[in-house]
């Protein structure tokens, strides 16, 4: 089956290359059965490659470790949920998977736009499968998944330890969607460009894949920094490491993209903005795939030692050239009459969100390549931790804060005092209220940037809850729904708006726990025997005692400690270190299983208002002596067993020797119970954080808006047929056929009909030649005349 | 104002803007950004008594337990050598061999102590060092 | 065997992939083919053109029901509007009328 596997590989290849260049010939000679066969491309490969990763997971499922991706992360012990995931794991498998999910976005995308743009469709197409090949060309040239070897072993070297957590398994596809999706846009940009047809279209049909991948991304973020706080035991949820940057730039950048089209739909401006930032966007998602697996942040050297450092950049740089060549190339086409009039106004309002988001993206991205760049001219690795980060992230995340609020509520072309007066007192009332409020009544005051940024999310929450009051209104005013009712329908009529709208308020909700946490939290790093406390910001934590356990993966060893407060009792966490056995005999026959790679197991209680934290760091130096004893009793008693079973087939050796094995096991588990039976002083790392749940509410808020945003309005075209086909139209209740467009129009405006009645009852008017249209467009003539 | 004036203004201010944020966030980079030592770059300028950020990748089979000290290799992107640290302090989660790692060190003797604390590991990429042994 | 597995899956792959080569119509000239596609590609875009123009004239009687466009904004912008919208429609009954003959 791995023959097949590689084979499907290489054909994927032979297929994305072929329907590249047939996409390309297509449209430069304007022979449509070249794109379609283009297009047939595409929908092979997705079928290839879905061959393929089927393969490779029966691999994973079945043990197999005659592959040696398989032998490498997986074995036999792991859970079948993990086995499972461990395909993406790995260098292969994730390759593999990238372009699998690639081409089914592909395939989507091209059937969805099946009779619209053919132009930029083809040339779409070309760039899709470029991506296609060259992914597929990593798998067949440099990362084979479907490598095998001759000799397998018994067992496998299983998955990290560290990766045992759901999250961590669904945090790949994750960003492997977000980054797959944007390249749809992508494509299409470049498709748009190259033909000048730079209308909307393009933007129209990809607007949907920009928003999944923000969407994907997004999740894919928040997952990493769940599992970061939970799983490592280093008690935050962010590090600004180079592999979490490596999703957040895209991730922003693509926030700038969806916001930005806006201005392009209603006003026609900003198409240099949107060409380059959704240019910008597929090559940061690119850049974001290339960093995780090349090693190259380590250094400039490990750089060239990975094999696929050198085509990525190229890759890389072709899209920033080409990129940027198309963009210059095109910039008559891309400039625009109407202009920004007044800086207070809605669309300078999403020009500045632009601008900070960019300003963040450049300041992530210098911060992370800094060692690099530095490493270019100076000869040295100069690295810039998190630190460097904040007195810049942070007052641009306030003013975005600040712009989310002011985005949605202030006027288009130029604010008015009516406008003012009208949106802006609610919410700055809130706003301000909160800022007093907090400065007065709680310690705030000595973080003013926390302070700020509570203030500013009352602001945003404030808005949103005017805007979802101000809309409800609206609507019950003509249809008399009752609240919950009207609200519902608004939010269905209305999805872009009121789902972006909720992502405004998940995002306020989202920072204020990012404030708090980073802010007020109290950590201590204590030392306690059984029966001592320590006090975290008014909480006192007693370690009760100490609890061992020894298992064929790991021992742990760890405690359980009382929480109260005021005398009462709040929690009791349990915390563990596990520590599994290396692999390494010269650590001694005990000794390397207690000297092997080891992990925490946190325990936590989290709150609404703050979460307590724990991780223990039990130093095993006081069992060193008894250990060091087994070692040689048990070295000595191997060395005999050896000569005795040296002779003997391996199936009966392993039986002569499976009482020594169990001697040990018993060694080992006594000694691990000596823990708890001749316990010592071990160090705590204790955390108290508040408001860090609110992250992980704002994120599901987030999450929410976004599928509300994302969800499709049922698509007109079935509807259009059956109209055409079903005789003489019935004229909907309500609606006199002389109304005529107009008419037709404002009810739908008014949110009466729902948008697809009413655009149904137009197409009925429309398809019976009715007197309608023409009678509104007489009487919308006659009105403009005067 | 007319309009082409205002948006020349406006270009001037938002371009200044930038070039000030970039010139800070160059500024800072050098002002706070540390320098990291490869393996092969401590062995030759260290002196006893200066710290110095190693970097490297930990070498495979070299990390042992001794006391409550941590002792491993931390071996050279490049070149085929390594220096050993003695380390004591909270151990990150992601620490294993092959992975690579920010550690504080002093030299002392022929080995070099690590700061309490100081070691840090990059987060878990798919990059599989083959410098996690010679 | 899997080899002949491979050579099935490159048959299928190759005669799926270049069926549109092997059409009939291939030979035909590539204008009149074309034509077809492309009077249908009009009429989807006109169509996606006159429900993004709906859409556009409900968002400002949202906008200024929620206060974002002052009165005499929304009343030119309505009018724009409107007359594109009907542009697109008398647009789209020409194309409807060129495709059906």
């Amino acid at each position: 089956m791995a023959l097949i596997g590689r084979a499907l590989l290489i054909l994927g290849l032979l297929v994305a290359v072929y329907g590249s260049g047939a996409s390309l010939y297509g449209a430069r000679s304007g022979r449509r059965e070249w794109v379609d066969s283009g297009r047939r491309s595409v929908y092979a490969l997705a079928a290839l490659m879905t061959a393929a990763f089927a393969i490779l997971e029966a691999a994973f499922l079945r043990s197999d470790f005659s592959y040696t991706v398989v032998a490498a992360h997986s074995s036999t012990t792991t859970p079948t949920f993990y086995k499972a995931a461990a395909a993406w794991s790995s260098q292969e498998g994730s390759l593999l998977l990238w372009v699998w999910l690639l081409s089914l976005w592909s395939s989507l995308v091209l059937v969805l736009t099946r009779r619209r743009m053919p132009d930029i469709a083809s040339y779409a197409t070309a760039v899709l499968l470029g991506f296609g090949g060259f992914f597929t060309a990593m798998t067949v040239f440099f990362a084979n998944p479907f490598a095998t070897t001759a000799t397998p072993p018994a067992e496998g070297a299983g998955l990290d330890p560290l990766l045992l957590h759901p999250s961590m398994m669904i945090h790949p596809p994750m960003l492997y969607s977000g980054y797959t999706l944007l390249t749809v846009p992508f494509a299409f940009a470049i498709g748009a460009l190259v033909t000048g047809r730079l209308s909307s279209d393009w933007i129209a049909v990809t607007r949907r894949f920009a928003l999944a991948a923000w969407l994907f991304l997004g999740i894919g973020v928040v997952l990493g920094a769940r599992w970061s706080y939970t799983e490592l035991g280093w008690g935050g949820y962010w590090a600004w490491d180079p592999v979490e940057n490596a999703a957040l730039m895209p991730w922003l950048c693509t926030t700038a993209f969806i916001h930005s089209i806006m201005i392009q739909e209603k006003r026609g401006m900003l198409k240099v903005w949107n060409a380059s930032l959704v240019l910008a966007s597929g090559t940061l998602a690119i850049l974001g795939t290339f960093l995780v697996r090349s090693g190259i942040l380590d250094s400039i050297h490990a750089f060239g030692a990975s094999t696929l450092g050198v085509p990525f950049v190229l890759l890389i740089a072709a899209m920033v050239i080409g990129g940027i060549g198309l963009v210059i190339w095109r910039r008559e086409e891309l400039r625009t009459e109407a202009r920004i009039d007044s800086l207070l106004s809605r669309e300078a309002v999403f020009l500045l969100q632009n601008l900070v988001l960019v300003a963040m993206v450049f300041v992530i991205f210098w911060v992370t390549f800094f060692p690099l760049i530095s490493e270019a001219l100076t000869g040295t690795k100069v690295s810039v931790g998190p630190p460097a980060f904040r007195p810049f992230i942070v007052p641009l995340a306030l003013v975005l804060v600040a712009l989310s609020g002011i985005g949605p509520i202030i006027a288009w072309r130029r604010v008015t005092v009516a406008n003012l007066r009208r949106s802006f007192t609610f919410p700055a009332l809130a706003g301000g209220l909160t800022l007093l409020v907090l400065l007065v009544a709680s310690g705030a005051a000595a973080r003013p940037f926390a302070l700020i940024m509570f203030a500013l999310a009352a602001f945003v929450l404030a808005t949103v809850a005017q805007e979802l009051w101000r809309g409800v209104t609206a609507r019950r005013a003509i249809s008399g729904e009752a609240v919950p009712l009207a609200l519902a329908q608004l939010v269905r009529r209305n999805r872009r708006r009121y789902g972006g709208y909720i992502v405004h308020a998940g995002l306020a909700v989202l920072l204020v726990g990012v404030a708090g946490s980073s802010s007020f939290q109290h950590s201590r790093d204590v030392m306690l025997r059984p029966g001592q406390s320590a006090i975290v910001d008014g909480y006192q934590i007693r370690y009760v005692r100490p609890t061992a356990a020894a298992s064929a993966q790991k021992l742990s060893f760890g405690g359980v400690l009382d929480v109260s407060k005021a005398g009462h009792h709040v929690t009791t966490l349990t915390t563990t270190r596990g520590f599994y056995p290396a692999q390494d005999i010269s650590l001694g026959e005990l000794g390397r299983f207690f000297n092997g790679q080891s992990d925490s197991d946190v325990g936590l209680q989290a709150g609404l208002t703050r979460d307590i934290w724990t991780v223990v760091n039990p130093d095993l130096t006081p069992l060193q002596p008894l250990i060091s004893q087994g070692d040689r009793v048990f070295g000595a008693a191997m060395v005999q067993a050896m000569r005795t079973v040296g002779r003997l087939p391996l199936a009966q050796a392993q039986q002569a020797l499976a009482p020594l094995w169990r001697e040990r096991d018993q060694a080992i588990s006594e000694l691990a119970a000596r823990f708890v039976t001749h316990p010592w002083a071990v160090n705590f790392l204790l955390i108290v954080s508040p408001l860090v749940s609110w992250i992980w509410i704002g994120a599901i808020i987030i999450a929410a808006g976004g599928l509300i945003a994302l969800w499709p309005v049922r698509a007109l075209a079935p509807r259009r047929a059956r109209s055409y086909a079903a005789g003489p139209p019935v004229a909907p209740a309500g609606l006199h056929p002389r109304e005529g467009t107009g008419a037709l129009v404002a009810r739908e405006s008014a949110g009466a009909l729902a948008a697809r009645e009413g655009t149904e009852a137009l197409a009925a008017r429309e398809s019976a030649g009715a007197l309608a249209a023409r009678e509104g467009t007489g009487a919308l003539a006659a009105r403009e005349s005067v | 104002m007319d309009p082409s004036r205002k948006r020349a203004i406006r270009l001037t201010v938002a371009l200044t803007a930038a070039l000030l944020l970039a010139s800070a966030l160059v500024y800072t980079s050098f002002a706070a950004g540390r320098d990291e030592v490869t393996a092969s770059q401590l062995l030759k300028r260290a002196r006893p008594g200066q710290s110095y950020v190693l970097a490297g990748t930990v070498l495979a089979g070299s990390v042992r337990h001794a006391g409550d000290s941590l002792l491993f290799r931390v071996r050279d992107p490049k070149l085929k050598v390594s220096v050993p640290v003695s380390y004591s302090g909270v151990v990150p989660d992601p620490f294993r061999e092959g992975r690579g790692v920010l550690v504080t060190v002093q030299e002392q003797g022929d080995t070099f102590i690590g700061e309490q604390n100081s070691l840090t590991t990059k987060c878990p990429s798919k990059y599989q060092a083959a410098s996690a042994s010679y | 065997m899997e080899f002949l597995i491979v050579l099935l899956i490159l048959t299928l792959v190759v005669l799926v992939v270049t069926a549109p080569l092997r059409r009939p119509e291939a030979a035909a000239p590539a204008r009149a083919r074309d034509g077809g596609a492309r009077s249908r590609a009009r009429l989807e875009e006109l169509e996606a053109a006159r429900e993004a123009k709906y859409r556009e004239i409900r968002d400002a009687d949202l906008d200024h029901r929620t206060g974002k466009l002052s009165d005499a904004d929304y009343e030119t912008l309505d009018r724009s509007l409107r007359a594109e919208a009907v542009a697109i429609l008398r647009e789209l009954d020409r194309a409807r009328a060129g495709a059906a003959t």
